[in-house]
């Protein structure tokens, strides 16, 4: 990576010069940040001019209880984790077969790039924006979803979608998978482009079939780019926030099933001004994401093994 | 599905119908990724009174009083100058700097190069939602509060960008440009703005593009920060109108789609460098 240039020690403090601005804003905004919130979640803190009061485990006592107690916490993993399981397995899923479509070299499809373009099309607009637009296409009686199944005879009557616990959760994740299918579509298509071309000269010399082409060339092949999707996405799936606040006006409604993790920090912090226990609440849902992140990747060396 | 297969059996009209059925398929999921914008756009050209009645696929005539309604509430196009304050100016800065980054970690062998370039890939796994409360505590110490520095100057920080500014240097730019630019006596800083920033450029344009529709989208943050109207940007206040407009949809459904039908623009222009963008980020996979 550093070649004979870069062996010049003469010109060597100039590079530590030119990443100093990037590292200095860095500390302050993203390091300085984190650390700042582990020692909040060891205080009670109101916010504003009054400044943070160490009590120890408190907050954390707190959550534990909540945990234990089925709290409201408790609540906010539950519903995360079942608006995200219930998005990225479509979504996936969809992904994969659009990207295995749109790539095949047999079967050109014409117009691909635009295809490719609206399915990308959802996921650039603002978050708020589709929440919002959402709330009203879902709406009672007359939103355009509602007017589509009564005209169609689907439903008899209108539905109700955001007063319905399963309703809403499921109206959710379908909107992110909506949302982020034809990014994920993207990323697995520039991954299979960049598969060797042998390996499916092989398999076609081997008169293997498209779907062991497609088990036994593409999946594995794809395997690194698809760990790596899979751990943004828990993260990013565990960080969600934006759409359910905005299509639940920040209530989580209906009786909180779609407050997700991040929606109760905002809620404990910002609304309550309880700054401490919702710090605990971040480093709890960090450590959360941590653990999973780590289950996930061990998981997948393991199946590695064989 | 219909490719292989389809192929060996020389059947034109089967290849014909796989592909009918093919296309329809595709063209009703692109549909499907439009219309809801599309209800969005008609919607806020129609009164009350016809939103209510039912689906509306067609224009309407109240597109200006809807306007004039939705005015009297929310100053839009002040939230599109603070949008593009904060995305325009960071994105800026970031072109500049974040250049100048990933030009330090591709042509510089400094102590912790390595090290300090590992930092910033750990910070690309650690979403910012997790440290906003400690985000918020540093910005009310700096006295932050209500300014768009608050959101501007964190976006230098972009370690997608310098990953993969860093990656294209690396690749564009041989060192042999720098070994004789230096030997005709130029400075390093003179190097860095007259030769290293073009050289750059295509992937400083992709990556700044990403991260200016990134900035562009939050929600979060923004919401911590700017808590006086004037300051705040689209997001949140598309976000307020919904709640301020409880039963107005009309009025709401204007603001709605006057913050979608931008983005909707300057996509049909630019998708594919934004598309590059995303590809970009991925291949590192």
């Amino acid at each position: 990576m550093f070649k004979s240039l870069t062996k010049n020690d003469k010109y060597a403090h100039y590079g530590f010069l030119f990443v100093l601005p990037f590292f200095i804003i860095m500390a302050i905004f993203i390091i300085y940040p984190i650390l700042n919130t582990i020692y909040l979640s060891f205080t009670v803190w109101e916010g504003a001019t009054i400044p943070p009061k160490w009590v120890g485990l408190q907050n954390y006592l707190r959550l534990f209880k909540e945990i234990k107690e089925g709290g409201i916490f408790l609540q906010s993993i539950k519903n995360t984790w079942i608006l995200w399981i219930c998005n990225v397995i479509p979504q996936f899923v969809g992904a994969l077969a659009l990207a295995v479509l749109l790539t095949d070299k047999h079967n050109k499809i014409k117009g691909k790039e635009f295809f490719r373009a609206i399915f990308y099309l959802p996921n650039i607009i603002t978050m708020a924006s589709i929440a919002a637009l959402f709330s009203f296409l879902l709406g009672w009686p007359h939103g355009a979803i509602n007017d589509i199944l009564v005209g169609l005879n689907i439903l008899k009557e209108p539905f109700y979608f955001l007063q319905n616990v399963w309703a809403t959760r499921l109206s959710i994740s379908t909107i992110l998978t909506w949302m982020w299918f034809g990014y994920t579509m993207i990323i697995f298509m520039a991954g299979i482009k960049a598969i060797p071309e042998e390996l499916f000269e092989a398999a076609r010399v081997d008169g293997a079939s498209k779907w062991q082409t497609f088990k036994s060339v593409t999946l594995p092949q794809l395997r690194s780019i698809m760990t790596y999707q899979v751990v943004t996405s828990i993260i990013g799936g565990l960080s969600m926030y934006d759409l359910p606040q905005v299509l639940t006006n920040g209530t989580g409604a209906p009786l909180n099933s779609v407050t997700t993790m991040v929606m109760y920090i905002y809620r404990q912090g910002f609304s309550n001004y309880s700054l401490g226990y919702a710090s605990a609440v971040a480093i709890g849902l960090f450590l959360h994401i941590l653990v999973v992140v780590a289950i996930f990747l061990k998981f997948i060396n393991k199946k590695e093994d064989y | 599905m219909s490719t292989l297969t389809v192929r060996k059996s020389r059947s034109p009209f089967k290849i014909g119908i796989l592909d009918i059925i093919l296309y329809i398929f595709l063209i009703g999921l692109a549909i499907v990724c439009f219309l809801p914008f599309y209800f969005m756009i008609i919607n806020a050209t129609h009164n009350n009174a016809a939103i209510a009645q039912g689906l509306n696929f067609l224009p309407g005539k109240y597109t200006w009083a809807n306007y004039t309604k939705m005015s009297e509430r929310i100053n839009i196009w002040r939230g599109f100058l603070n949008s593009f304050i904060v995305s325009g100016v960071g994105t800026a800065l970031l072109a500049y700097f974040g250049t100048l980054t990933a030009y330090g970690f591709s042509k510089y062998k400094f102590l912790g190069n390595k090290t300090l370039f590992w930092v910033i890939l750990c910070s690309m796994m650690i979403p910012p939602q997790l440290s906003v409360i400690g985000f918020y505590d540093v910005v009310q110490k700096l006295k932050l509060l209500n300014n768009h520095l608050a959101l501007i100057l964190p976006m230098i920080a972009s370690a997608q960008f310098v990953y993969f500014v860093r990656l294209y240097l690396d690749a564009a730019l041989p060192d042999s440009i720098i070994e004789s630019a230096r030997i005709d006596g130029a400075s390093e800083f003179g190097i860095f703005n007259r030769m290293v920033l073009p050289i750059a450029s295509p992937s400083i344009a992709t990556m700044g593009m990403f991260n200016f529709i990134n900035s562009w989208n939050q929600l979060l943050v923004p919401q911590i920060v700017l808590r006086k109207e004037a300051l705040q940007t689209v997001p949140i206040l598309v976000a307020n109108a919904k709640g301020i407009y409880r039963t107005d949809y009309a009025a709401a459904s204007m603001a709605i789609a006057l913050s979608v039908v931008p983005i909707l623009i300057a996509f049909a222009f630019f998708s594919k460098r934004i598309i590059g963008g995303v590809t970009a980020g991925a291949v590192k996979g």
